[in-house]
Formats: structure tokens, sequence, C-alpha cells
């Protein structure tokens, strides 16, 4: 065979087959991956997907500080069994501004993706320091600390600017108010005004009345816990998109 | 400090310039640690410093101590820094499965395993810890020490770089240390086999480049013609994991004092990103490199050349181009483009055969020494793992259709699948090979006690058995009861009976990890015992060695 005797210049030029192995291993990447930043259609048009709020920000970041992806998944797959069960399938958009995603790779436990407004705030807490109190064959890791400890939100600003900076459309007032947007979502009872504020900048950017979810999610009035960012990020996973406007049907919303 | 070192090894800059390099490394953490933006930063950073400041203190030492010694003499093969790979290996594959055996107690037993006050113990941190302790700690070092072995021998020159290397291997372990109290702490990127954080990634791209340029380096120093086929794996490896490692982790740090960064990318291209880097963490960490451990001590253990030349060509090229396709399965019925979902699964169907490429060179290598499979348990480890690799780059295809994924994605099934590669391929061939890495490097007849090998062979075995057949069983159950309907047209179960029925499942499933840990903590006491030159009494001092330790590079491309 000619070509396989060709092959020796691979074997005496290290370079060459550097060189080689970096073209091939390329390839398949490019065609596969390129496509996906400049396709209109890869990511769905859907009403209502807003930047999240800071404290559902600083609740997804425990979510990934505690590894919760391990063991949930946050894609409900066009099946039967999963729709019925978790509900509407999950569609690209609802994941646009997570960086990183968070789709996972395993249901130890069950999907999160739309478990927000499925339980009430209590039953997330009490099931968060105690899992095995609700539901007894739970094999899930208790989380009481969380409900212990006050959040850290001192560089919520910081976080905002770097998630802009990546593409999530954060205005320059929802920057600028952060640590007071964060604060008016969790304590209802200070915070009038502030508590305007947020819905305001929030619904604007979502199209939609009523994704902003504000109340003492842990039940502690005296200060806004781990518990409260992870609630509040937890009960509005899933609830963005408005799928009463949403066409599956449409050819632009196939692929 | 660092002049004293540089009268010293005058002869020689390269020690002169790694303890430079540090040098601005532990400036870097006491600027990073000074304007540390949250407490994890300020501990990760004195920790980096701690240990740089250690670092340079040992290099003093030993400088210290060399004498007219030349430390890096050109005649003589850098056969020490194998050695503290080996021993790395060891250390760190018993750290990586101890971890793994309780995770598998917290899923079974969650009321004993989990403590309330002790949330960094949680399973969400120790998975990370466990899966990067055997990928990369273990696997990694495995991988480190025998491609400075190999390169050596079939070029037949000692490694590039004098002092390099060994940078190489510390600032490795250094980055294990920072990437696992991460995951402990809490710092995480959240991305599967990719949680480090920026600068740990960061710090590994630099050690990765350091280990390029080494690996180029011996290549260009060598005395023979051709490059050896292990070294295309080696080098395949190592230039396809910088491409995955820098791309999957481009991210952008809340500041440079802190331990937080956000993605550059998002939602569907941030999957596909993290799947091509996960897949091929599989295909270019888990595959070639050790494929390429495969290709020297198989044939070298059983004293003959490789089975096929042409296939060994026409396998590699066709294995690393296809490869790179298949991460899209892990993506079937996900918001990912369907026509990106078919190539995916297209790639993956056709990637069984050069799979079965590998295998079959391997196995086939042993023709006219089939008999070792029953005199040498260490042959016998060597060709189970291919055995093991032929099983599960089989079942990989079969799981990427669709169809079937629909089924076993997000079970069990998938668990089973990659410790039958994990434990199965990579474990036993790391294994094998650290049993002939140990017996020739310490220059020993045979190792201490081949009864133990034996040990260790059977209890891994049965170890993954049960490991593997509980979790296709739990995997297969719990996917057909998510999906099961009632005659009343309802779902049949609630997702917490599919907990709860796994319970005996994981029961299995713990044992067969605790088989295969005993075996591996068999394994370090023999090659401890060996490395010392102990030899068992049972052994007459005649005996005929099991294996000789290689002469400089006699292997040549085969046929």
């Amino acid at each position: 065979m000619g070509l396989i005797n060709k092959h020796g210049v691979f074997e005496r030029h290290s370079l060459i087959l550097t060189i080689g192995i970096l073209i091939t291993v390329s390839i398949g990447g490019i065609i596969q991956m390129a496509p996906l930043f400049y396709m209109d259609n890869t990511i769905e048009k859907v009403e209502g997907m807003r930047p999240y709020t800071p404290l559902e920000v600083a609740g997804r970041n425990i979510y990934l500080r505690e590894g919760c992806y391990v063991c949930h998944s946050q894609m409900v797959r066009p099946l039967r069994d999963e729709v019925e069960r978790y509900g509407h399938y999950s569609l690209a958009a609802e994941s646009m501004y997570d960086h990183p995603f968070q789709w996972g790779s395993k249901r130890t436990g069950p999907d999160l993706a739309r478990v927000g407004g499925k339980y009430s705030d209590e039953w997330h807490v009490d099931h968060l320091i105690d899992p095995r109190a609700l539901v007894p064959e739970s094999i899930m890791p208790p989380y009481a600390f969380l409900a212990e400890k006050s959040l850290d939100y001192r560089n919520i600003e910081d976080d905002l600017k770097a998630l802009r900076a990546v593409g999530v459309p954060y205005t320059d007032e929802m920057i600028e108010n952060a640590s007071n947007d964060l604060q008016a979502q969790a304590d209802p009872d200070i915070y009038f005004d502030e508590q305007d504020a947020l819905v305001a900048r929030y619904t604007e950017a979502s199209g939609r009345e009523g994704t902003v979810q504000i109340r003492d999610f842990d039940r502690d009035p005296d200060r806004i816990t781990e518990m409260d960012a992870l609630v509040a990020y937890l009960q509005m996973t899933g609830t963005l998109v408005d799928f009463s406007t949403y066409e599956a049907e449409d050819l632009m919303n196939a692929r | 400090m660092s002049t004293s070192i540089l009268k010293k090894g005058a002869r020689d800059s390269s020690t002169g310039m790694v303890a430079a390099f540090l040098c601005v490394f532990a400036v870097l953490a006491i600027l990073i640690a000074g304007n540390a933006a949250d407490r994890l930063m300020g501990v990760h950073a004195l920790l980096f410093f701690s240990a740089i400041a250690l670092w340079l203190i040992g290099i003093g030492l030993w400088a210290g101590k060399l004498g007219d010694r030349d430390p890096f003499d050109e005649t003589r093969y850098e056969d020490t820094l194998v050695k503290f790979g080996v021993a790395a290996s060891m250390f760190w594959g018993i750290a990586g499965l101890l971890v793994g055996v309780i995770i598998a107690c917290q899923l079974t037993w969650p009321n004993i395993f989990y403590l309330d006050q002790l949330g960094w113990t949680n399973f969400g941190r120790l998975r990370p810890l466990h899966t990067s302790a055997v990928i990369f700690a273990f696997g990694g070092n495995v991988l480190l020490a025998t491609s400075f072995h190999v390169v050596q021998r079939t070029t037949r020159a000692r490694l590039f770089g004098g002092m390099w290397p060994w940078f190489v291997f510390w600032g490795y372990q250094l980055f294990i240390v920072i990437a696992a109290t991460g995951y402990l702490m809490g710092i995480t990127q959240s991305k599967e086999y990719a949680e480090p954080e920026w600068y740990a990634d960061l710090w590994l791209t630099i050690v990765w480049v350091a280990y390029l340029i080494i690996f180029l380096g011996t290549l260009w120093k060598r005395k023979e013609p051709h490059i050896y086929v292990a070294n295309w794996f080696y080098l395949s490896f190592i230039v396809t994991i910088a491409m995955l490692h820098i791309v999957n982790n481009l991210s952008l740090p809340v500041s440079l004092g802190s331990s937080k960064s956000y993605q550059l990318f998002s939602g569907v291209q941030d999957a596909l990103t993290q799947w091509w880097y996960g897949h091929n963490a599989v295909g270019f960490f888990l595959t070639t490199g050790f494929l390429a451990i495969m290709y020297y001590f198989i044939p070298k253990r059983v004293d003959r050349p490789v089975y096929s030349y042409r296939l060994s060509i026409v396998h590699f090229w066709s294995l690393i181009f296809i490869y790179i396709w298949a991460g899209p399965h892990h993506l079937h019925y996900t918001a990912l483009p369907q026509w990106a979902q078919t190539l995916g699964m297209t790639f993956s169907i056709m990637l069984w055969m050069p799979s079965w490429g590998g295998m079959i060179n391997g196995v086939m290598t042993l023709s006219g020494a089939w008999d070792k499979l029953r005199t040498d348990p260490v042959v016998r480890m060597m060709v189970v793992s291919l055995a093991f690799y032929g099983m599960s780059t089989f079942e990989g295809p079969l799981m990427s259709v669709r169809a079937v994924n629909s089924l076993s994605h997000y079970t069990e099934w998938g668990i089973g699948h990659v410790h039958s590669g994990a434990l199965g391929w990579v474990g036993f061939i790391s294994f094998g090979a650290l049993y002939c890495l140990t017996q020739w490097l310490w220059k020993r007849k045979s190792l201490y006690s081949m009864a133990l090998v034996e040990w260790h062979f059977w209890l891994a075995t049965i170890g993954i058995v049960f490991y593997i057949v509980s979790m296709w069983f739990a995997g297969i159950m719990e996917g057909l009861m998510w999906r099961a309907y009632n005659d009343f047209g309802f779902l049949e179960y609630s997702f917490v009976e599919t907990v709860e029925a796994k319970h005996i499942s994981y029961i299995i499933r713990m044992v067969g990890g605790l088989l295969y840990l005993s075996g591996a903590g068999i394994m370090c006491y023999n090659l401890i015992r060996t490395a010392r030159g102990d030899a068992r009494i049972n052994q007459p001092a005649d005996a005929k060695p099991v294996s000789q330790p290689p002469a400089a590079a006699e292997l040549q491309p085969a046929e």
C-alpha cells in the first residue's frame, strides 16, 4: 500500500507529526461547534427570558458551589414521560444566560429545570435542612448549614459586571443597584421603593409580568442567608419563558 | 536563594531558570493574597505561596548536596523522576479509590455517611474530588511517569530540559492539591471533569506547555530514526488535551483577586463545548494516553513485536480523527440542534472500529507467547484490560444510539459504563505498567510476590464485575421505571420510588468498589516491598526472571 509507505514522513519528523495530529483533531470540533455561534435558529425566539436578579445569581452560585449538577439535571427531554413528570421540555433559550450551563448528565435526584413554583418555600427550606424528614427514602445530603450562613454579597456588583462582559444584557442601572436589589428581593418588610424599582427593571427586561418573586424565602427575617438565595433561584427555574406564546410547531423553532 | 542555586548549577542553567520562574509565581501569589476579594482566594494564594516556598527550599537543599555530581548527566536516563511518578500514582490511586468508596457509602446509607455539621463532606463536593483524583491525579501521574519512561527508552535519549521535567512533575502535583482543596472549600466551575477554577487552569496550562516542550525536545534529541508508535499516542494525548483544556476553560474571573469566574460561553454553546471536552478527556486522556502505555508495556513484557504496524497506523489516525466528533452523544434529546446530535451519534458508532483496532493490535501481540497469560499475572492484567477496553468501546457506541440513549441517559447505566472503562481498562493497564516499572527501575529480578499479584488481579476483577453488573441492573431498571405507565395512563412510579429500588444495587456496587480498593492496596504493599528489594522466601533464588528489564530501545516499529 503506497499511502502506508509514505507514513514514514510522520515517523521521522516530530513537528510534522505534531501538526498532523493538531489538524486531524481540530476538524470535528470546528465543524460541530462553530455553526452554533452564528446560526440564528440555534436558540429559539421566546418571550419572558431575562437576566437573573442579583439574589438569583447569588443562589445559582450556591447551586454551583455545592455541586448540585452532579445529581440533578436541568434539561427536560421531549419524551412523553418526562414532559408529564417535569413539565414542558427545555428550550435552548432557557439556558441562554447560564454561564456555565447546568444541564447535568445524571439524575440521582429528579430534574430541576422546572422545579420553580412546584413546592412551597417552606418545603424547600425544610427539605434542604433535612431531606429525609420530608422524603424518608431520599439519599440527598443535608444542607442545614445554608440556613445558618449569612449570604456574602459584597461583590455582587462585580458578579453582574463579569456576567455582562460575557454577554448577559444587564443594564447600567441593574449593576449600580445590584446590592439594593438583592436585599429588596429577600426582605419585603423594609425596602418598599427598592422593591418596585427591582420589579420594574427586571419586568422590563423580561417583557412579562410576574417573573420577579419577592419574599423572605427562608422565613428568617433577621438576615439574608444562603438559604434565601438558593430557594429564590430554585423558585425561579423554568418559570421565565411564556409558553402560552411559544409555538413549538413553528418552523423557526424546529431543530 | 536563587543566586546560590545559580552558582551551584553553573553547569546547567535549567535549575536556575526553574527557580527564577517559581520566584515569579511566589510574588504573584503574594500579590493575589494581599488583594484577595474573598476568603477562599486568600487561603488558596497562601497555600500556593507556601508550596512554592517549600519547593524553592527543596531545590536549594538538593543543589547544596550536589557537590561535583552532574544531576542531568546526558549519558544516563532520568529514572529517578519516573520512580517519583510511580510513587505518586500509587498514592493518588489509593486516595481517589477511597473517596469513591466513601461516596458510594453515602448514596447507600445517607443517614450514616452524611455529617450534618460538615457540609464540605457532602456528595456534591466529594464526587468531583473522586473523579478528578482518579482521572487526573492517578491517571495523570501514570501518564507522566510512563511517558517520561517510554520516550527515553524509545529514543535512546535522556529527557530534555534538565530540571524542567521535575518542574512538570511537581507543578502537576501542586495543581492537584489546589484543585482538590478547592473542591472541598467549594471553589468549582461546575463543569464536569473541568471543575478547577481559572487560576488552577492557568497554572495547569503552563505546566502542560512545559510538558509538551519536554516531550518534543526529547524526540528532537532522539538517536533512533523513527518515532515509535507509543510516542504518537502520547503526543496526540498531550497536544489534544492542551487544546481541549484551553477552549473549555475560557472564562472571565470576577476580578484578579476572586476565586470565582464566569464561563465565556453559555447554555447550548457551553453544553457542546463541555461535552466536546468531556468526551475527549475520555478519548485523549483515558484512551490514547493509555493506548501508548499498551503499545510499550505489552510488547516489552511479553517480549514480542507489536502485532501489526499497518493496523497501528490506520487505527491511530482514524481514532483521533473520529473521537473528536463524538461529544454530542452526551446531549441526545436536549436543546442541542438535532443535526449536531446526529453527527455525534454517527461518529460514535464509527468509533467502534478504530477502538477495536487498538484492542486487536494489543491482544494479538501475544502471538507466540500466549502461555504468559497463565504464567505471568501482570501480562494477564494488561490483556484483561484490553478485553474491558473492547467491551466498553462496544457499549459506548451502543449507548450513543439515540433510542438506547433515551433509556440509558441520566441513569446508573452511564456510571457502570464509565467504570468498566475506568476500572477495567485504565486501571488494569496502569497497574500492569506500575508493576513493570517498579520491577525494572529498581532493577529487581522479579516482583516481591507473584501470588499477591494474583490476589490483586482476582479481587479487582470480581470487584469490577460486582460494580458494572449492579449498575447495569440499577440503570436499566430505573430507566424503565421512569417511563412506566399504569393501566389508567398515569406514570406508575414517583421519582423517589426509583431511588429506593436501587438500594440493593448500591450495596453491591459499594462492595465491588471496596474489593477493587483492597486489590490496589495489595499492589501498593507489593510494589513497596519490591522497591525495597525484598524477595519472598518461597521463590527459589535461581528462579527464572519473570520479565527482563528492557535494554535501551530495542523496539522498532514492528513488521
